[in-house]
């Protein structure tokens, strides 16, 4: 279950699928450990179905040295986390998974902020309004947030709305965009080049630096799409400021 | 004191230590490139270890000291100069208020750290002072330098005031405009920035799954540094690794080091600017102590990979530790040291 990331990280599988009780799993290691932390622990990185823990090995080091005196220095700070962690799990209580969040993301579908809507439509043997419905009716699971800054990997994409990525990727895709590639959905929080069929854009934010939470969502939450007019999105955005 | 940036170089950008705390948000921790460099050229100007640094790379920049200012160069040797004068590197030197740095032939190395006593003083964010070119925070305004940008320094400490009054009030400095020491980090304390290095590998997350032939040809051939390596990664090019058979991976959080291997079968070391999750097979993971050695490798360079056990890679980290812990100690006793001995 736990084995090492390089020589400041560890690397702690809960399962090797993606399921919603795997992904219970891993918000509650998560959230265990930052509740139960230790002299070290830097941070830790939810996905799919692992948690990855950073620590520092100076630290963990000193830290072991000065709490079980001397003689200590054959166990490596590696051990030492696992230790720690192991120690920390035996003790979890699953009873964090009930404390998730809603949000419900405002989104113009078609025209202009999503020119591939009625592509997707048409491959799905659906209008595009169809296609809104199914996407506005689905609760997504945001499973991690990664590979680019606020960019949030969500499950629960309705299948019959799914479609291949298309064959020559956009060279540039507006930050907010909500895109649908295969059977995946999301949304691009910063502006750049993207292979997913484009069906609307988003006026939130998904990326503020200048936050204490610099990404709006975070692994565990849950996300509604909900259909706004151009309208909407205009005043919304002048709201933003 | 105060910088500024007449001609800014090929790349040359302000870096800390990085940005900690903020993965799960998609957020890498960025920062220097060689973090042994970087440290070092603060310890040797009396800064906190966190004090943000200039990293130039390749093609140096020219740069103006408007005050008289005490600063320290490690890393790749660059030619620096002052008024055609060599600035030695691994060591304090203080310049007079006018002088002019400039960098010329790249002649070790990749990557040059200039610090300044105080640290290069930009607006934090998110706890960093780093510059992330692909996001846009950090550093001056998100941004590589550009001529006429001026950076300002922190508040020295009083031994870096104190050296710096004592270099500058011995001797007239004539056309020199610098001076440093006599004093300076032996050269057994840096790192070994060697033509083809060889760096050494620990177990990645799926070096199982790959072939017995391709760890072989991992560790027996050499890869070579492609030229569109970068401050995110590094690809290789050379034999290709391939797997025992086809596997889909859930995508997990990967770090500075990680070497991952897309269907092409030629490898990618993951650097600074590093995507925080990755879905490739990770055959290897680059020791930490050996990072410093990749930085400063530049592209068309000849890498030799070396196997390591997790436990000795370890221990090696907290040797380096260690000894720089100790060279601290000996620069400090240096700077407080009363009338230097000259």
């Amino acid at each position: 279950m736990l084995s090492p990331l390089g020589e400041a990280g560890v690397m702690i599988r809960c399962g090797d699928a993606i399921s919603d009780e795997v992904h219970r799993r891993v918000i509650s290691v998560c959230a265990w450990l930052e509740g139960n932390s230790f002299p070290g622990l830097v941070e830790l990185v939810p996905s799919f179905a692992s948690v990855a823990l950073f620590y520092d090995p100076i630290v963990v080091a000193e830290s072991a040295r000065s709490a079980l005196g001397k003689g200590t220095h054959r166990v490596s700070p590696y051990q030492q986390v696992c230790r720690m962690i192991l120690s920390r799990l035996e003790m979890l209580e699953d009873s964090v998974h009930n404390q998730f969040r809603t949000i419900v993301i405002p989104v113009c579908y078609g025209g202009p902020f999503g020119p591939d809507l009625e592509y997707v439509a048409s491959e799905n043997e659906l209008t595009p309004d169809e296609v809104v419905a199914i996407h506005t009716s689905g609760e997504y699971l945001v499973h991690m947030i990664g590979f680019a800054p606020g960019f949030p990997y969500l499950g629960g994409l309705p299948k019959r709305i799914a479609t291949p990525r298309r064959a020559t990727p956009r060279l540039r895709v507006e930050a907010g965009t909500v895109g649908i590639g295969g059977e995946q959905t999301g949304i691009y929080p910063v502006a750049t080049p993207g292979g997913w069929h484009c069906i609307g854009r988003t006026p939130l934010k998904l990326f503020r630096p200048e936050h204490d939470l610099p990404s709006l969502l975070q692994a565990g939450d849950r996300v509604r799409f909900e259909a706004i007019t151009e309208q909407d999105y205009m005043e919304w955005k002048e709201g933003e400021g | 004191m105060k910088m500024e940036v007449i001609r800014p170089g090929l790349l040359s950008t302000v870096q800390d230590e990085g940005r900690y705390g903020y993965r799960r948000h998609g957020v890498h921790p960025g920062g220097v490139m060689d973090t042994f460099a970087a440290r070092t050229a603060n310890m040797l100007v009396n800064n906190l270890r966190n004090a943000a640094v200039m990293e130039i790379t390749m093609t140096g920049p020219e740069l103006r000291f408007h005050e008289n200012s005490l600063i320290a160069l490690c890393g790749a040797d660059l030619s620096a100069t002052v008024n055609d004068q060599p600035v030695p590197l691994w060591r304090p030197v203080a310049l007079m208020a006018g002088s002019v740095l400039k960098f010329g032939r790249c002649r070790s190395g990749l990557r040059a750290y200039l610090s300044i006593a105080g640290g290069i003083e930009v607006n934090e964010v998110m706890g960093s002072r780093s510059t992330d070119l692909k996001t846009g925070i950090g550093g001056l305004g998100g941004r590589a330098l550009r001529a006429g940008d001026i950076l300002s320094a922190a508040a020295a400490s009083w031994e870096a005031r104190a050296m710096l009054q004592q270099l500058l009030g011995q001797a007239k400095l004539g056309k020199t405009q610098m001076k440093g020491p006599i004093w300076h980090l032996s050269s057994r304390e840096w790192p070994l920035y060697q033509k083809d290095p060889v760096i050494r590998v620990m177990l990645g997350a799926d070096t199982s799954k790959f072939t017995r032939e391709s760890l072989e040809r991992l560790y027996k051939e050499q890869y070579v540094i492609a030229p569109q390596s970068n401050r995110m990664g590094y690809r290789l090019e050379g034999s290709r690794l391939e797997l025992e058979q086809p596997m889909s991976r859930l995508s997990e959080a990967v770090t500075y080091g990680t070497v991952q291997v897309p269907a092409d079968g030629q490898p990618i070391i993951l650097m600074a600017d590093h995507q925080t999750i990755g879905g490739y097979p990770v055959i290897a993971q680059v020791a930490r102590v050996d990072l410093p050695v990749l930085a400063q490798a530049k592209p068309g360079t000849r890498v030799a990979f070396q196997p390591i056990t997790h436990e000795e890679a370890q221990q090696l980290f907290l040797e380096q530790e260690r000894r720089l812990q100790l060279s601290a100690a000996f620069i400090r006793r240096r700077l407080t040291e009363t009338g230097d001995r000259q």
